[in-house]
């Protein structure tokens, strides 16, 4: 497996996915800069990582979604190739038209850092097969913008073709849109493209993959992807 | 010099913060009465944020010397070896005026400030702290300035991309009028590759590099020199503005640049902006400095050289960059898209020129204007002592039960957790202890090794007896890092008190750094680093004397740290170290009896030493499940604690006869450690105390879901988690989630 991790002015969580990958996988990602327009030959796995593109001061991803490199990550998922954001990853992707819909300011207006839970809805996609259906697991979230809404079409249509990748759930295994921590439409935390290659979520699986810090959730979902590419 | 910029008069003088016996200093020592823009680089000098004239006598008595020690006080930042050629470089330092004036930028700044004194060292930062006082929660500012401070340092940690691991929160009316917001970086080095702010060389280009030069911040340090009084809120022009991504930009361009080799010196634009970081170069180089303001990239038009010499504009650098290597740090700079400017050159004149528009604005002697800055012997009084309080002469109406309840659902006690999860506290996937422990640990790397931090003072033991409360600060910052194995290996001090001209108040700075310099030294515990702030005084009402501790520690091997969560049922409680029920000063005689009196529990250092060196050896060995320091609140909270944090239950012995309970369970005696053993291993843990000598007593074990105190109520351990985490989130009008 070849991965790429994009590096944009202000991204900060690139060295956390990077050393996820190599601690689960045992590959090393290229760095890639956002003014290169090319990705490097053979890559199989992009990463948009977590942070705060151009310092996030307008629409969260939305000046990373016009990078030059973002032509070449266009191109890469058109051909079936695996593109995966995670949190302004996510918000990028959605800026870039990647994916539908929008992440907007956490209903309760403050930064929220904690560990949550997930439903995973989905183990059919090239990130989630290695988790068992409808397992619950543990993520952390950090976001200040991790409001997940789509006009009410987008969101029948998300539902109806089943690209809900990941819901967050309460400590009873069950969705509570009241309750959810960032306010997200549906309880959404994750998306995934029609194709299924392309994911984007807010909680942060790369924090979760060592036993010695926490948790290790996340390691799955990394496993998944390493699984897939292997066998292609 | 020119004729349009206003002429030098006594209220002039004044308004610059300068006492006419200063400004007497000033016409001696250049012979002449000093232009408008050389009044305001004096100005910046010489305020106590940057002089430390009123502090400077007493702070020579601190150690700062130990083997391990790189840097001591003096730099941006304190440097110590923690082994395999790797380095800590830290500080903590208020941004209490500003926070208060305009909170969400003042403590965001405070936080950019920070940072960037670790990485103009040449450390990637790997870990933030803050300690946060405010007033009373009644005060109807609190509140407001509890958001604001706390969005303010998320907001820039968060996007800056460093992880904010610890800290402390306290409340207390006497800091309603100034709250205090003290923010410590940690960062990561190559020991051999440290960076200073000492420049070489004659004639090499002083460059600018970063964000752009505006209006903001001008006179601010000289603004945090003075007391509030009414209309606080109109200095909010002297607040700067942070841009966490213009600093996230300036590390990578910076360490980049570092790493190529093209730096001679590096200071950073803080406090006075320009005018320090550029005088500072020179001096500690024995160098001048020819600064050609024409070059100096501003955000906004037509400013003037004075104010460009006093803008604290956020996120700026001054470097001498070495011969020939000009364009490559360009060119690395404008990768990040950062301003970079040649905006002078290092001469062997030692005198400080700015031009300016094709004059001279200024034309100082470069070392005089840091080495003759004032120095005060202020007079001080010492602070009388208390009377230790009897327990038996104290009327308990309270049971218990309900004074723990009260205790831990109280401001004070109550989780920050409402505050620590606006804080990315996992970013680097480096956090092995997360906030709400004695310590937190990262790792440092790869691992094994990590570093533990803590930030410690109890106010109240200060005001009391500054020389106790100064040493119980450093004790408690050792124990701390001790209580989840670490080594303790220096520390940084932020030093918060009322205004130094008051003898009482000079008294509790004198007393409180004599207190910190007994522990230091007994504790081998250097300090490093540190940061003065005074004039914390409002209508003349000063703040409790705050000397903040941020103490960094080394673990050898992250697998062995200790947490303080209870582990499993079915295990031994012991208390390491002496009970004997001091009450006075207390967190139960305050906040259940409303009374603050008392003398506060004395620190026996020799005793710190031994308990904790023994406790270290537990966890070493692997002997104990669970550790736990026990400081405000006493035994009774400590354990209250562990359970909470495991949702797992206790059952206490009583206390021998003769020992007030209230006493007993919520006195204060320092030196202690609570800590939980497996059945197997009692006996070993006994024997090892026993040989080195270290009084310890079983109190208890775990087990079940309540706490059961002999011949008082269950408290169900869930319920009691309730309360402690309602106070906050309740206060700040966010519900329960």
């Amino acid at each position: 497996m070849k991965a790429a991790v994009i590096l944009f002015p202000g991204s900060n969580r690139e060295g956390d996915v990077a050393s996820a990958l190599k601690h689960v996988t045992g590959v090393t990602p290229s760095i890639v800069w956002h003014a290169d327009t090319d990705l490097p030959a053979g890559t199989d796995l992009v990463v948009l990582p977590g942070g705060f593109s151009y310092g996030d001061y307008l629409r969260c991803g939305a000046i990373a979604a016009r990078a030059a490199i973002m032509d070449a990550v266009r191109a890469h998922a058109a051909r079936g190739g695996l593109v995966l954001g995670i949190c302004n990853g996510f918000q990028i992707l959605c800026e870039s038209g990647l994916l539908p819909g929008v992440l907007v300011r956490n209903a309760r207006l403050r930064f929220v850092c904690r560990e949550a839970l997930l439903k995973v809805e989905r183990t059919d996609t090239p990130f989630t097969r290695r988790y068992a259906k409808g397992a619950i697991v543990r993520y952390p979230v950090a976001h200040g913008e991790g409001n997940y809404t789509a006009d009410t079409e987008t969101l029948k249509r998300l539902e109806g073709e089943g690209r809900v990748a990941f819901r967050y759930v309460m400590a009873d295994g069950k969705r509570d849109d009241t309750q959810v921590l960032n306010g997200a439409a549906n309880s959404i935390a994750g998306i995934v493209s029609e194709k299924l290659n392309v994911l984007g979520l807010m909680p942060h699986p790369e924090n979760h993959v060592d036993p010695l810090l926490g948790p290790t959730d996340g390691r799955a979902l990394f496993e998944s992807i390493a699984g897939v590419l292997e066998r292609a | 010099m020119t004729s349009t910029e206003p002429k030098i008069t006594p209220e002039l003088i004044a308004e610059h913060g300068l006492k006419p016996d200063e400004y007497q200093r000033i016409l001696t020592l250049i012979g002449r009465e000093p232009s408008f823009t050389e009044l305001g680089i004096f100005s910046a000098m010489w305020n106590e944020h940057c002089s430390y004239k009123s502090s400077r006598l007493h702070l020579r008595g601190l150690p700062t010397k130990a083997p391990w020690v790189i840097q001591g006080p003096g730099e941006n930042a304190g440097v110590i070896d923690i082994g395999d050629g790797q380095a800590a470089v830290f500080k903590m330092e208020s941004h209490n005026h500003p926070s208060y004036i305009e909170p969400y930028q003042g403590a965001g700044t405070g936080v950019g400030g920070i940072l960037r004194d670790v990485f103009t060292m040449g450390a990637r930062p790997i870990a933030a702290l803050n300690a946060l006082r405010f007033g009373d929660p009644k005060h109807p500012r609190t509140r407001h300035l509890v958001a604001g401070v706390v969005a303010g340092i998320g907001g820039y940690g968060n996007s800056f991309g460093v992880p904010t691991v610890g800290g402390l929160v306290g409340f207390h009316t006497r800091y309603d009028g100034n709250n205090l917001v003290n923010a410590m970086a940690v960062g990561l080095a190559d020991a051999d590759k440290i960076f200073y702010a000492k420049a070489t060389g004659v004639g090499l280009p002083v460059v600018y590099l970063g964000s752009k030069t505006g209006r903001d911040g001008i006179h601010g340090a000289t603004m945090a020199s003075a007391e509030f009084g009414e209309g606080a809120e109109e200095k909010r022009p002297t607040v700067q503005v942070g841009d966490p991504f213009a600093e996230k930009l300036l590390l990578e361009a910076c360490l980049e640049i570092m790493e190529a080799g093209c730096v001679v010196a590096i200071q950073d634009m803080g406090a006075a902006g320009l005018t320090c970081s550029a005088v500072e170069m020179g001096a500690k180089g024995d160098l001048g400095i020819e600064l050609d303001l024409d070059r100096l990239p501003c955000r906004e038009e037509g400013m003037s050289a004075y104010e460009m010499m006093l803008s604290e504009s956020q996120e700026r650098m001054l470097m001498v960059i070495a011969p020939g290597k000009e364009e490559q740090a360009e060119a690395i700079f404008l990768k990040w898209g950062l301003d970079f400017a040649i905006v002078g050159y290092t001469t062997d004149n030692l005198r400080f020129v700015v031009k300016h528009k094709g004059e001279i604005k200024a034309d100082l002697p470069i070392k005089e204007l840091g080495d003759e800055a004032p120095l005060y012997d202020r007079p001080w009084v010492e602070t009388p002592k208390q009377q230790r309080i009897d327990p038996a002469s104290l009327e308990i109406t309270a049971t218990l039960p309900g004074a723990l309840e009260r205790l831990i659902g109280s401001p004070d006690f109550a989780s920050k957790r409402w505050i620590w999860e606006q804080y990315d506290h996992l970013i680097l996937n480096n956090t092995v202890q997360r906030p709400g422990g004695d310590s937190a640990v990262v790792r440092v790397g790869e691992g094994p090794k990590g570093l533990a931090l803590t930030c410690d003072v109890t106010p109240r033991y200060c005001e009391a007896d500054p020389f106790e409360g100064g040493k119980q600060a450093v004790a408690e910052a050792w124990r701390n890092i001790t209580a989840v194995g670490g080594k303790p290996l220096a520390l940084t001090d932020n030093l918060n008190f009322g205004n130094p001209e008051k003898p009482e108040i000079m008294g509790q700075l004198v007393g409180c750094l004599r207190g910190i310099g007994a522990a230091a030294l007994a504790l081998d515990f250097p300090v490093v680093s540190g940061n003065v702030s005074l004039y914390n005084e409002t209508n003349g009402r000063g703040i409790l004397p705050t000397p903040t501790i941020g103490g960094v520690g080394v673990v050898d091997d992250i697998e062995k740290t200790a947490t303080l969560a209870f582990k499993a049922g079915g295990e031994a409680i012991f208390v390491i170290g002496e009970t004997t029920g001091w009450l006075g000063q207390s967190a139960f005689l305050a906040e259940i009896l409303n009374r603050e009196e008392g003398a506060p529990p004395p620190v026996d250092l020799e005793l710190e030493r031994k308990n904790g060196d023994f406790v270290r050896s537990l966890i070493e060995a692997d002997l104990v499940t669970a550790v736990h320091d026990v400081s405000d609140g006493g035994l009774l909270v400590a354990i209250t604690e562990m359970a909470m944090a495991s949702g797992i239950g206790a059952s206490l012995l009583a206390p021998e006869d003769g020992i007030n309970p209230f006493a007993y369970w919520f006195g204060e005696d320092q030196a202690r450690y609570v800590v939980t053993v497996a059945s197997g291993e009692k006996a070993q843990v006994l024997r090892q105390a026993e040989a080195a000598g270290v009084t310890i007593a079983k109190i208890g074990g775990t087990g079940g879901d309540r706490l059961n105190i002999p011949g008082e109520r269950p408290l169900v351990i869930d319920t009691l988690r309730e309360r402690n985490e309602a106070w906050l989130p309740i206060y700040m009008g966010a519900g329960l989630m």
